[in-house]
């Protein structure tokens, strides 16, 4: 089924992101790791994780600048001070029976508010002169919170009418979650599916969370279409099904509508497996969370301007910063220079061959042109490689790049010979400067010798001399003979400027 | 050596030191004594006498190898049974935590043990902490060593009874609305809340987070000093604890006699007090005039909102706290076959005893959406009112004075069924919990029948140091450290 999203009426979408900060070393509130995955059921757990009787929670400092630098990430306000709440509530995989979140209905207490994402149109790839119509509206960031994660409950079967017994693993109980809380702004899904590529990319760039990892981010949407109310969906397992479960929803209310139901505010589940949203199976009524403020965390002073000044001078390069010192410091073209910004992996392999040789354009051509179709060829032929196993793959390195811009913007080496060179080093780990100098193919840019050679293929072929008046072809025809004749070492250039020179002097003189 | 068990620990740790008897000796003496009269008294939980025996030996050994021992080397310490002890049980008197053993050491553990301190057992107190006289206990009531049918004040009933019985010379109790001075004025020994923030709370069992604070309690000032000085300070397992806290000392005769406090007295509070406790308390006042400090009457505009304000806050948060305890991760012996988890943790949590329930009760329907404000929001409120006009008496004042109950030890049973009249009890000490300042109860005298009753005094935060000067002074003049119940 294919849906026009573009006009549909008062299509609102609100995201909720919960994001791990997989980064820190440990927990949000006690010393056990943070990196949870593949360890043995609760054994990554402590008194404090555990919610044993008489135990507190220490807040994780570091947690806090991270949150903090998501925050101004997404252009957010943060406070001069902030707290945590708890909300409560009953739950086998929540230790305390309360998770320590942050709550702003009765005072300022998030670590964010009031943020703006805007679509760089450059990092989407609209064209760079796109008008206003084009143009994608912000987002508003309502809020960022710092907050614990609950333990996982291991069911025995998905069915949960025929489990005997289900268990808990703590062992991600506590590790700290930032959740970005955005207004309805969203008004088609694939903005959506674009601002969550975008929020993984600045997640990667800041350095607080590795997108890759299982479960470390997840995403519930709220939508809502003209005379419904808001739905929610949740479970949603993965980033690419967000797209599909916002399609699926928008058609369910549609033809609600279109049949005169009313569309209710309601929370639903996305099935993974059958790809639709069901509803909650009890219903899930307005909770009563009783939110109050956490009295073993006292509120903590973040320092202002200070605070934030100092953060922003630690912080990482963020996509869209780095995006126009490429354009307007390194000159490189607006589409080039997206394709570097859109994987840090790739732009920060760019910056390290900058290091070897510092001619940006050249270096970004040969990882755009060149690397990035061989990963393109080379994922093709077997999916389970991937760019990055490439990129750290024996012989590809940043100096190997760099090597190769040199060569060619130097002009000592062809371009179609620096591929080859390229391939040989992909394969061997040679140096190309040392591969060049021992298969001789220094180009021959001795003017002499070239014009010795086009003289005596003049001379072989004298009608050639004259075809070249109504044919311009034929200079090229005498190029292709040259390099033949020398295995493509002329300078093609040099070549070129003394065939035409040779062809008008005969002209002359006939 | 029969009467050991009679003398403070200052003296005891001096004569362990000079030989004059072994801290094996000591500790055995102490085992019969608690024996001998436990039965009566009922101050404790758990007992930890094989092992209080064992480090009472290697003590023993440091002390004749000459290496260094601590400022309680062979002093035995009863705790109140919400402060976790690594590998002893942690019931808080509920049956909800029966069979639960510590794998951990609250930091005041840590800390005592480190002065060679040796835990002897676990002590009785209300449920959870919520009581005032130590008759909601899932292990049956404390008694009053003064008279066994009497209450003897809660919620660390235990930890006042056992060293008033002379079963062990110090105790640690929790003090969240006076659960520590208020026992500790009903069995005539000197209980210290210290200011907020001075000792941790990690391995207290949370009634009320942002009110209670763990502190000493024992027969004598000499005592009290050293046991606050172990167990304050700032903890990295708990980031409410203050850099701020100072060391307490015994002063000198001539630098007590040069210091000269102003000390307002709470007069509306005293004169609403039981007639015998009113003179008793203006015997102390005569003293301090005697001593020539400056006395005057003080009025507080909000008390008649303290208590409301002060129920408020600690029932939501513990209805809170509290909501941990569903039996799925430790507890009690529960089978959970055949529930599913929602009926399984209901019928876990029909485990708490009826004050607790009520208490849980109390603290949902305040935190409940709607009512936050109308409560909750107003509570912390009244709070913040409170804290400042005391922030602006102590501008004024050194100490302020009032008693520590405004009754009687009563019989037990006698109040059990009307919440109310023993939730305003509280008055006179939850004042220090709402504000955060530091209190002492301090033995003031005997009424004609025998019961005991304490004069309570407070000072300004971090200035427990005050507390103590005005400590020495009144038991320089009357020790009823020496006045011992007839068990």
């Amino acid at each position: 089924m294919k849906l026009d999203t573009k006009n549909i009426d008062q299509l609102k979408i609100g995201l909720e992101i919960h994001c791990q900060l997989t980064n820190l070393n440990t927990k949000l509130f006690c010393k056990c790791l943070c990196n949870y995955r593949n360890l043995p059921p609760n054994e990554n757990t402590c008194p404090i994780c555990l919610g044993l009787p008489g135990t507190l929670p220490l807040l994780n400092k570091r947690a806090v600048e991270f949150a903090s630098m998501i925050c101004l990430a997404f252009n957010c306000s943060i406070p001069e001070k902030i707290s945590f709440y708890r909300k409560n509530y009953f739950y086998p995989d929540l230790p305390k029976n309360f998770q320590i979140t942050q709550y702003n209905s009765y005072e300022l207490s998030s670590i964010g508010y009031n943020g703006l994402y805007y679509f760089a149109n450059d990092l989407l790839g609209g064209s760079s002169d796109s008008s206003n119509e084009n143009q994608k509206p912000s987002v508003r960031i309502t809020r960022i919170q710092l907050e614990e994660d609950p333990g996982k409950i291991v069911y025995e079967d998905d069915k949960s009418s025929i489990n005997n017994y289900s268990l808990i693993d703590y062992n991600r109980a506590g590790v700290a979650l930032v959740e970005i809380v955005t207004e309805p702004d969203f008004t088609s899904p694939s903005d959506v599916r674009l601002f969550l590529n975008e929020i993984i990319n600045i997640f990667e760039y800041l350095e607080v969370c590795d997108p890759a990892l299982e479960g470390s981010i997840r995403c519930d949407v709220n939508v809502s279409i003209s005379g419904g109310k808001k739905v929610e969906i949740k479970n949603i397992s993965s980033f690419k099904d967000v797209e599909k479960s916002i399609l699926y929803e928008i058609t369910r209310q549609k033809t609600l509508v279109m049949h005169d139901i009313d569309v209710q505010a309601e929370t639903r589940h996305w099935d993974e497996r059958r790809k639709i949203t069901i509803a909650a199976r009890s219903k899930e009524k307005e909770e009563e969370y009783k939110y109050f403020p956490e009295p073993d965390i006292p509120r903590i002073n973040l320092g202002g301007e200070n605070f934030v000044s100092g953060l922003r001078s630690q912080m990482h390069e963020l996509p869209a910063e780095r995006l126009a010192r490429y354009k307007d410091t390194f000159k490189i073209t607006p589409h080039t220079a997206r394709i570097l910004v859109n994987s840090k992996k790739i732009s920060d392999f760019f910056e390290q061959a900058l290091k070897f040789y510092s001619a940006p354009v050249e270096v970004s051509n040969w990882i755009v042109n060149e690397l990035l179709t061989k990963i393109n060829e080379l994922e093709k032929s077997d999916s389970s490689k991937t760019s990055f196993n490439i990129l750290s793959g024996s012989h590809m390195s940043p100096r190997l790049i760099a090597s190769m811009a040199k060569l060619v913007e130097e002009k000592t080496t062809s371009r179609s010979m620096a591929r080859e060179i390229f391939d040989t080093c992909l394969k061997t780990g040679d140096d190309p400067f040392e591969l060049v100098k021992r298969l001789d193919t220094k180009r021959i840019s001795n003017t002499e010798q070239i014009a010795d050679l086009i003289k005596k293929i003049v001379s072989d072929q004298p009608h050639l001399i004259n075809q070249s008046k109504s044919n311009p072809n034929v200079t090229n025809f005498i190029l292709g003979l040259i390099m033949k004749e020398t295995q493509g070492k002329a300078d093609p250039q040099v070549s070129m400027n003394l065939i035409r020179e040779i062809i008008s002097q005969s002209d002359k003189q006939s | 050596m029969k009467d050991l068990f009679k003398l403070p620990a200052n003296l005891v740790v001096s004569k362990i030191k000079n030989g004059e008897f072994s801290a094996e000796e000591y500790i055995s003496v102490i085992i019969g004594r608690i024996n001998e009269t436990d039965s009566r008294i009922n101050s404790f939980i758990t007992t930890n006498f094989e092992d209080a025996l064992e480090k009472s030996k290697k003590i023993d050994k440091k002390i004749q190898t000459g290496e260094k021992t601590g400022i309680f080397a062979g002093i035995p310490i009863g705790i109140k049974d919400n402060i976790n002890v690594k590998g002893l049980k942690n019931t808080c008197a509920s049956r909800m935590l029966s069979d639960y053993i510590s794998p951990y050491n609250a930091t005041v553990i840590d800390r005592l043990e480190d002065q060679d301190a040796i835990v002897i057992g676990k002590l009785n107190m209300d449920e959870f902490g919520m009581g005032t006289t130590s008759e909601f206990s899932a292990y049956g009531p404390v008694r009053n060593p003064w008279n066994t049918g009497y209450v003897a004040g809660g919620s660390s009933g235990g930890s006042a009874a056992a060293v008033s019985s002379l079963q062990i010379p110090i105790s640690l109790g929790s003090d969240t609305g006076g659960s520590i001075r208020c026992p500790a004025s009903f069995c005539s020994v000197i209980g210290l809340k210290p200011t907020y923030g001075t000792v941790s709370r990690n391995g207290l069992v949370s009634y009320s987070n942002s009110l209670e604070q763990i502190g000493p309690i024992a027969r004598t000032i000499f005592d009290i000093v050293p046991l606050l000085n172990t167990i304050s300070g700032e903890d990295i397992n708990d980031n409410t604890t203050s850099p701020s806290t100072n060391f307490c000392r015994i002063k000198s005769d001539e630098e007590l006699r040069t210091a000269k406090f102003k000390v307002g007295l709470l007069s509306d509070l005293i004169q609403s007090s039981d007639h015998q406790i009113i003179s008793g308390i203006q015997d102390k006042i005569d003293l301090l005039e005697k001593h020539h400090h400056h006395l005057e009457n003080i009025k507080l505009s909000m008390i008649d909102f303290a208590v409301a304000a002060y129920y408020i806050i600690a029932t939501a948060e513990a209805s809170s706290n509290l909501s941990r305890f569903d039996n799925i991760r430790y507890g009690y012996h529960l089978n959970p076959e055949g529930y599913e988890w929602t009926s399984y943790f209901s019928k876990s949590r029909s485990l708490f005893g009826d004050e607790v329930k009520l208490r849980i009760l109390l603290g949902s329907y305040v935190l409940s959406a709607g009512y936050f404000g109308k409560y909750y929001a107003k509570a912390q409120l009244v709070r913040s009112l409170i804290r400042n006009e005391f922030k602006n008496l102590f501008q004024k004042f050194d100490i302020i004075l009032l008693p520590t109950m405004p009754v009687l030890p009563f019989k037990l049973g006698e109040k059990i069924s009307n919440p109310v009249e023993i939730y305003n009890l509280d008055l006179f000490t939850i004042i220090a919990n709402l504000t955060g300042l530091p209190a002492i109860s301090i033995p003031a005298g005997f009424s004609k029948e025998g019961f005991p009753f304490g004069v309570q005094l407070i000072a300004n935060a971090f200035e427990e140091q005050k507390l103590v000067d005005i400590a020495v002074l009144f038991e320089k003049e009357a020790d009823y450290g020496e006045c011992f119940p007839e068990l």
